[in-house]
């Protein structure tokens, strides 16, 4: 489960990016965290795994207080937070396998590390997983030859390579067209039941974040101001969240087209 | 209203026109001022006519016959090129490292930052100097001159490249959990591994040229060969050396340049 309490992010000595935000997620949903661009969802991604830095508050991650760590139990505990990018953040010139045994750095030694010498049940791993998102033919590719659909499942399968306990996704599908976009929705989707994980997801389409996601947290200047079920998220709520932007620029009348490609 | 105007003309460099054409004036009084107070004796001029003269009806035909001394003395310059390109480009890589901004604190910016300052603030002709006096004539001085230069061109280069990396990827190894020296083999070296080969290939080039000129203050190799050879008016067997050296440099440079355009 994890837990955060009165978190407050401040840059520099602006006013806060986020502003006494409590926040509490259980076991095995999937939560999209909607708001306009600068709401602070992406702060508040990186301050769970202490990418970036909170300024107060703490970030509970099942029981233990992420917010006080440093230096290797930090560590210890990011490696039981798996992250996911927009920009999927795969090491180019490196293969396929090697960004997925990344995933591992946290618990390998450094030697095996940079003599590519993983141990056996981690190779197994990294081939079932990459068989179950269907990328197991490309293993010895290099990253940089993929399509932005395979390289976001290479960026899958490496966070979930680390064991999490909990999987961030930071915009996973922006970069992606809407065919593949609902393919990677729906692959975090069935990963997240089959693996009983809790999946933060921040997300611009909100098409999207209705059909795949079991709670949407809406986010407007730093503050949570709502949060329920999808169906409960009407035009009134929306509104609100993105206050001042028209309803097309939000992407719900070009996505109906994209969720059609693949029902919910 | 006027009419639409049909001509243009490009705004000047510099828009104050007393500053634009007092520039120019200034620089042309300079240069006739600067001309005019050179010390030129064209008695000594003539005579050197003569003497040039002397020294290259002396020069033909080249003299290949101590070619035993011409080959050793080439291998040296060889073994002191590649002895001072591994020491160099080994000892740049943690400099690089120290003098990017983006992966160093502040003072070990600084401190890289600063060796490498140090290193290119001085011809290898001069480092050469210091070098024979410091540990005696001979090819231990070439190479450490050469290392000092390697480190101040390869440090200095490589380390801009690790300031323009992908940041997401070093990103994505910190939200696994890896440590620094994992995070620097995994998130860092794959990104600046082309330049890095490029770059040693390069340096041996100019190290196996530099080494010709540096031998000449008596820190070995070809140089050297060559300095005795002037010294004792043995100006065929000089032009022999010069003709060598010349040949095996365009060789290296179609040589490397060759190895750098194959490298992705």
């Amino acid at each position: 489960m994890l837990k955060i309490s009165k978190l407050v992010k401040r840059y520099g000595k602006g006013d806060p990016v986020l502003k006494d935000l409590d926040l509490e997620v259980h076991s095995e949903s999937i939560v999209a965290i909607i708001g306009a661009s600068g709401a602070g969802k992406s702060t508040l991604l990186r301050c769970i795994n202490r990418l970036v830095e909170p300024t107060s508050g703490t970030i509970e991650l099942n029981g233990i207080d992420l917010t006080a760590l440093r230096g290797r139990e930090l560590r210890a505990a990011r490696r039981r937070i798996g992250m996911i990018f927009q920009s999927f953040n795969l090491v180019d010139r490196l293969t396929v396998m090697e960004n997925v045994q990344s995933g591992r750095l946290g618990y390998i030694p450094l030697w095996r590390a940079v003599a590519r010498r993983y141990p056996k049940e981690d190779i197994r791993k990294a081939y079932e997983l990459m068989e179950r998102v269907g990328i197991a033919h490309y293993a010895n590719k290099r990253a940089d030859a993929l399509s932005g659909g395979e390289r976001q499942r290479v960026g899958v399968v490496r966070a979930l390579m680390q064991n999490p306990e909990i999987l961030l996704a930071d915009e996973p599908t922006a970069s992606l067209d809407p065919k593949t976009s609902a393919q990677i929705m729906e692959l975090l989707r069935s990963l997240s039941r089959e693996l009983s994980l809790p999946v933060l997801i921040n997300i611009h389409n909100v098409a999207e974040a209705k059909a795949y996601s079991d709670r949407i947290v809406g986010m407007r200047y730093g503050r949570i101001i709502f949060d329920a079920e999808p169906a409960a998220l009407d035009q009134r709520a929306m509104d609100e969240i993105y206050a001042g932007i028209p309803a097309e620029e939000r992407g719900e009348a070009g996505d109906a087209a994209a969720l059609q490609v693949q029902p919910a | 209203m006027s009419p639409t105007p049909d001509t243009w003309r490009r705004p000047p460099m510099i828009s104050n026109p007393w500053l634009r054409y007092g520039l120019v004036v200034a620089v042309i009084l300079y240069v006739v001022w600067a001309f005019s107070t050179l010390p030129i004796d064209w008695q000594q001029m003539s005579e050197g006519v003569t003497r040039a003269q002397r020294i290259f009806s002396g020069a033909f035909p080249p003299s290949f016959e101590r070619s035993n001394l011409l080959i050793s003395g080439f291998l040296e310059s060889i073994r002191i090129a590649i002895l001072a390109t591994v020491g160099g480009v080994f000892l740049s890589i943690p400099i690089a490292f120290m003098a990017a901004k983006n992966l160093s604190p502040l003072p070990i910016y600084l401190l890289g930052r600063g060796i490498i300052i140090v290193a290119r603030s001085f011809h290898p002709v001069i480092v050469a100097i210091i070098f024979v006096k410091a540990v005696g004539f001979g090819p231990l001085a070439g190479v450490l001159t050469l290392i000092v230069y390697s480190v101040g061109f390869v440090a200095k280069m490589l380390a801009e490249r690790i300031e323009e990396i992908d940041w997401g990827q070093v990103e994505a190894m910190r939200a696994v959990g890896a440590g620094y020296l994992s995070t620097v083999f995994y998130g860092v070296f794959p990104q600046i591994m082309p330049r890095q080969i490029g770059l040693s290939i390069y340096q041996l080039d100019s190290n196996l040229r530099a080494s010709a000129v540096v031998g000449i203050v008596g820190a070995g190799g070809i140089g050297s060969t060559l300095a005795n050879a002037f010294g004792r008016y043995d100006y065929d067997f000089a032009l022999a050396i010069t003709l060598v050296i010349v040949g095996a440099i365009l060789l290296s440079e179609a040589i490397s340049g060759q190895i750098r355009k194959r490298i992705w």
